[in-house]
């Protein structure tokens, strides 16, 4: 898996292009944990729009980061979901807490 | 009338859980599948691969064995593991419950199994391991269409 960092203001984007299961779910923990201790970033803005698979390993490690990213007041996004991907998010309820954008430029807007 | 097995069998790391997709997805490729039921089967085996690798071994090395079989348009899956068992199956099936949540698991494997799969059957034998039985039938809706038509 790629993933691609850009802060926005107070926005941490993170892009992640490839598959996120148990295996590169780790990777994807340690870079955002990285982002966040700086303390510049308060909000995360993630684009799955080149994630072409996702399992429940992917879930947990999207709900850990908004359990720890809330923690601290700030807000946690998805933009760009491919279908398959949005069928698993809609199934396990995330969608009611972890709001979701078509664009970036939307999501930003909102924040 | 199809009909084909494959039986694999892999150490249980986390760099095999993609591996075991690409499988599975390549060898369901005969059954010529939509990309939705493709998707489904990626999930599922990857739901149970990744349940081995982490409750049954524990993280510790084993083996995962991994089985397809087709018949007609029937797929099914058995992944099967030496592991640990599990102790209250009722209670494992539950959506989110998990004995790991400081791995920052969801809970969500068996629910997704369930939802993506036609079925699932699962044996578990406390120190002894755990078999997860799934079946799909492949092309569904295309097969009531052509008799539609």
């Amino acid at each position: 898996m790629e993933i691609e960092l850009k802060l926005v203001r107070k926005n941490l984007i993170v892009r992640l292009k490839g598959e996120l299961d148990h295996h590169t779910a780790s990777c994807f923990r340690e870079e955002v944990e990285r982002e966040f201790e700086k303390e510049i970033a308060q909000n995360l803005v993630l684009n799955l729009g080149e994630l072409t698979f996702m399992d429940s390993s992917g879930l947990g490690v999207i709900l850990g980061r908004y359990r720890r990213i809330t923690e601290k007041g700030g807000k946690v996004v998805v933009t760009n979901m491919q279908p398959q991907v949005e069928r698993l998010y809609s199934l396990s309820g995330l969608q009611k807490i972890i709001p979701h954008y078509r664009r970036e430029e939307e999501a930003l807007r909102n924040l | 009338m199809v009909q084909n097995f494959l039986k694999l069998e892999i150490p249980s790391k986390s760099e095999n859980e993609s591996l075991a997709r690409i499988v599975i997805s390549a060898f369901a490729a005969q059954l010529d599948p939509t990309i939705e039921e493709i998707s489904d089967l990626k999930i599922a085996v990857s739901e149970a691969v990744t349940n081995a690798i982490i409750h049954a071994y524990d993280s510790e090395e084993g083996i995962i064995y991994i089985h397809a079989f087709l018949e007609e348009n029937k797929l099914t899956l058995e992944v099967i593991d030496h592991g640990m068992g599990i102790e209250d199956l009722e209670q494992a099936r539950q959506p989110l419950f998990t004995t790991k949540p400081e791995l920052e698991r969801s809970g969500m494997g068996f629910t997704i199994m369930e939802s993506f799969m036609d079925k699932v059957e699962v044996e578990s034998f406390p120190g002894q391991g755990t078999t997860v039985r799934m079946v799909k039938e492949i092309n569904k809706n295309k097969k009531v269409q052509s008799k539609e038509g």
